[in-house]
């Protein structure tokens, strides 16, 4: 295998499937970003430290730097631009927007994917769950305050 | 005064696109025809360049050039915003760890990677200096050229410039207490999580450049003198940055870009990792020797600064760093005698440049030790301490500068109210203050248009740069509070020369003061037009735009200017607007067997004059105290003995995440309206960060009885100093 080598895949992303091409050695984060212009996906950290490019991946949260393309034949993707619904933010969105959680808004993507698999995962987490679920994504800005309120207050909203 | 939006938590403008992913960072900026460009670097800090053979790279298919210092031809073009020392490539000798040798540009970035790869450097490493001691050391090599010096006095030594700063005498000085002491703080870096992404774009005879920067303006100049265009013909456009931090204020690899992208008259892209943005800034570190002199009753009666702060190779913004932080180094308070020699001192390290704070931190950790130190051996209370030395409103307290302008005593209260300082609290636990003052721009030039269209829409046109501070949504509020448009009929168009009006930086917690007024300053210009236009003098808006622009259509324009000038004469060419005052409390624990710090409330208080949106004041607060806690307790930079860094990235350079912030964290403010923006805000931007580091000192000194001077206070430092401290007693 060379940088040449290509490998076709069909992956449904926010619903929509696409055929692509991809090279075999590229991320899933390269194709999103880069083959289908779904930037808003983020690049950081590369090396899977910080969860800018967090998306769920057969509705498991994955840093899409560290996984390869070719691997997602198949795959169910959702992604920052999938959650809006007919021009509507999301709860988790709206909660976001609201309660301060975004500044620079840099990792917000890669944070609201990762809220957003904590969510269906533990549809009411506590404080600490809150803190532990999202420990691997890194923000620069807020001081995360704004941002475990927001996941917090989505939380609740999804009780009602 | 009563407002209908000024004051009220307006959610942030943009702040849609940013929970939708729509928003676009210079990384997403796609421009049709791109080749993709990638640095090659010699793994070591200093290296004399024996030949780089570029046949291999030139030979991978769509690889489209290989430029490197042969390249250029003397004289050679140089930049830097005090010091013009940087060349656009290294030339000859590379002066840092990640100092580009050369740059390959490709049809693909995997062309461009496999082609870097390719590149074959013969080198030859050479001693280099990475340390304070080894900078003042005659023995070591020179960093920069002599020749490159012009009549410097300190052409041949490792000293970029000297400052000296001060008043009173501080050998006659009387003090009942004399303490002497040596602090350290290290080099930290920025930490955006947006890496640097550049683009430079020819079009006929227009160069554009994209880049994430805070100040388009310097770039448009920079730019311009390197290809010699007029300013008309250098458009930079700087999509809203991905957090900066005063890391993004100055020209990293444009102008590299801009050069190989003229020559090839194609668009030119560099996208950097996190870890590469290592390479480009960091903070400056510093070592600082203060010998202060205190009366019994806890009144400073001197302090005797000497400041060693190390640079990088190239000056960057540096000087500008030591001068300011130096100035007002004594901190916030009266002081009879104070005399501050700080020199800057160049280094092969990674070039540092601004950082939140500017060069405030590192002398607060000194100087705000000190008063402790002093209060714990008069017995006086740490606040009360502060109490008895700060200056009250109206009151001088530096000789050639503006009075304290702010009720300081109300922060302080209000700081200890909310840790609750004068509480009782658990046996091991600590309790730490510090006071933390930052002078803010001392000229300005901020320029903004309002016009209001015929539909009474309103679209804002102004040159700050919003890296998450939140100055669209700041400004959008001044527009709506003065004409009555709503915010959401009100677009605010940033980040493009070619667009929007001058503006000299988005630096020093400016923007809300000045260029807030200038856009103030326009909304009143549209309302003097509405006024004249308006026949009875009470029409509302829409009446007035449709009797004008019924029949045939158009709009208003309204123009508004903030300017400070120079003051020639004054140690920092001008007097500051406003003083950026704060007071962080914090209550810790440490675990004696770890030398882990637990922080179980930290507060921020401020002066912020008028807050003109809460939510983000508090935001900014938020985020700069655990930003500070970062600097507090885990981060800094390592560099091995022969300059290499070794912890660049993700990985190996911890900040704070989720499970590192205070157990409670409170940001409070005081609000007396008496700031010189509009409604009487001061900026507030940078206060949470200037004096959280030494407060948590302070605390955990308070905590153990041990004093340690240097940050990070990490588990190893405290355990280590713990360890020590129990074998002497």
């Amino acid at each position: 295998m060379n940088e040449m080598t290509t490998v076709p895949i069909a992956v449904t992303i926010n619903q929509t499937r696409y055929d692509v091409e991809v090279k075999a050695h590229h991320t899933l984060l390269e194709v999103l970003r880069e083959q289908l212009h779904l930037t808003g996906t983020k690049r950081s950290c590369g090396e899977g430290e910080c969860g800018a490019c967090t998306v769920l991946v057969n509705g498991e949260a994955v840093n899409s730097c560290l996984v390869l393309a070719a691997e997602m034949d198949g795959a169910e993707i959702l992604t920052i631009e999938g959650l809006e619904r007919n021009g509507e933010l999301s709860p988790l969105q709206q909660a976001f927007l609201d309660r301060g959680a975004v500044q620079c808004g840099f990792c917000t993507p890669g944070m609201v994917m990762a809220a957003e698999y904590l969510l269906r995962t533990t549809p009411h987490p506590t404080e600490a769950e809150i803190r532990e679920g999202l420990s691997g994504n890194l923000c620069r800005c807020t001081g995360y305050e704004g941002i475990v309120e927001a996941v917090k207050h989505a939380g609740r909203e999804t009780d009602s | 005064m009563s407002y209908s939006v000024i004051g009220s938590s307006v959610n942030r403008v943009g702040g849609r696109d940013r929970v939708t992913g729509r928003q676009v960072y210079s990384a997403d900026v796609s421009v049709a025809g791109t080749l993709h460009a990638k640095l090659v670097r010699v793994p070591c800090a200093r290296a004399r360049i024996v030949s780089i053979d570029k046949t291999g790279a030139l030979g991978v298919p769509g690889v489209r050039m290989v430029f490197s210092g042969e390249d250029l031809e003397p004289p050679y073009f140089r930049y830097g915003p005090v010091f013009a020392d940087k060349p656009i490539i290294a030339i000859g000798e590379t002066k840092y760890d990640g100092d580009p040798v050369a740059v390959v540009v490709a049809e693909t970035v995997d062309a461009a990677e496999a082609g870097a790869r390719a590149v074959e450097v013969q080198y030859e490493e050479l001693p280099a200096v990475v340390t304070i001691d080894q900078a003042l050391d005659p023995g070591m090599p020179l960093v920069q050229d002599p020749d490159t010096r012009g009549d410097s006095p300190f052409r041949d030594t490792n000293t970029l410039k000297e400052w000296r700063f001060g008043w009173g005498d501080v050998e006659t000085a009387s003090a009942d207490l004399v303490i002497e002491n040596e602090y350290s703080f290290p080099m930290i870096s920025q930490f955006a999580m947006e890496p640097f992404a550049f683009t430079a774009a020819p079009d006929h005879d227009v160069m554009t450049i994209y880049t994430s920067i805070q100040i388009p303006t310097k770039m448009q100049k920079t730019i311009a003198d390197l290809l010699g265009k007029p300013l008309s013909k250098v458009r930079v456009v700087a999509p809203d940055p991905g957090g900066a931090f005063g890391g993004k204020q100055h020209p990293k690899f444009e102008p590299v870009l801009a050069y190989i992208a003229e020559k090839l008259q194609r668009p030119v892209r560099l996208e950097l990792t996190l870890a590469e943005s290592f390479y480009a800034v960091r903070r400056t570190s510093a070592r600082v020797r203060v010998r202060s002199g205190f009366t019994r009753d806890g009144k400073v009666a001197f302090h005797d600064v000497n400041a060693d702060w190390l640079i990088g190779a190239y000056a960057d913004i540096t000087p500008r760093i030591v001068e300011k932080g130096s100035y007002a180094g004594g901190g916030p308070y009266v002081i009879p005698a104070v005399r501050i020699l700080s020199r800057a001192l160049l280094s092969h390290t990674t070039p540092p440049s601004a950082f939140r704070g500017f060069g405030v931190p590192q002398m607060n950790l000194a100087i705000e030790s000190q008063l402790d130190i002093a209060a714990k051996k008069l017995n006086i209370d740490p606040m009360e301490m502060r109490l008895r030395n700060i200056p009250r409103k109206g009151q001088n307290f530096l000789p050639d500068d503006p009075a304290c302008d702010g009720h300081w005593d109300q922060v302080i209260a209000r700081a200890a109210e909310n840790i609750g300082w004068n509480t009782p609290k658990e046996s091991n636990r600590g309790r730490g203050m510090a006071l933390g003052i930052k002078m803010s721009a001392t000229t300005a030039a901020s320029y903004s248009v309002v016009r209001l269209h015929a539909d009474g829409s309103a679209t804002l046109l102004c040159g700050t740069s919003d890296m998450g501070q939140g100055a669209r949504t700041v400004y959008a509020q001044i527009v709506s509070e003065e004409l009555g448009v709503p915010i959401e009929r009100i677009h605010v168009v940033m980040g493009d020369t070619s667009t929007v009006p001058f503006d000299l930086q988005t630096t020093a917690s400016r923007s809300t003061v000045y260029m807030g007024r200038a856009v103030y300053a326009a909304s009143q210009d549209v309302k003097r037009q509405l006024q004249e236009a308006s026949s009875q003098g009470s029409d509302s808006n829409e009446e007035i735009l449709k009797s004008l622009f019924g029949k045939v259509s158009g709009e208003i324009i309204g123009v508004g200017t903030a300017r400070a000038e120079k003051r020639d004469g004054h140690p920092l060419g001008g007097h500051t607007a406003f003083y950026e005052l704060v007071c962080t409390a914090v209550e810790i624990e440490v675990d004696r067997e770890t030398g882990g710090v637990t922080i179980h409330k930290l507060v921020t208080a401020g002066d912020v004059g008028k807050a003109l949106n809460p939510q983000h004041v508090h935001m900014q607060d938020d985020g700069a105290a655990v930003m500070g806690i970062g600097h507090a307790l885990m981060e800094h930079l390592i560099y091995d003995e022969r300059g290499r860094l070794r912890n660049a990235g993700a990985l190996d350079y911890r900040i704070p995440t989720t499970k590192d912030t205070p157990g409670k964290m409170v940001s409070v403010f005081v609000e007396n309206e008496d700031g010189p923006g509009p409604y009487g805000a001061k900026g507030c931007a940078e206060s949470g960060l200037l004096a959280i580091g030494t407060a948590i000192a302070n605390a955990v000194a308070d905590a153990t009885g041990v004093r340690i001077r240097e940050l990070p206070l990490t588990p190893e430092t405290i355990w280590s100093a713990l360890q020590e401290a129990g074998d002497r007693s």
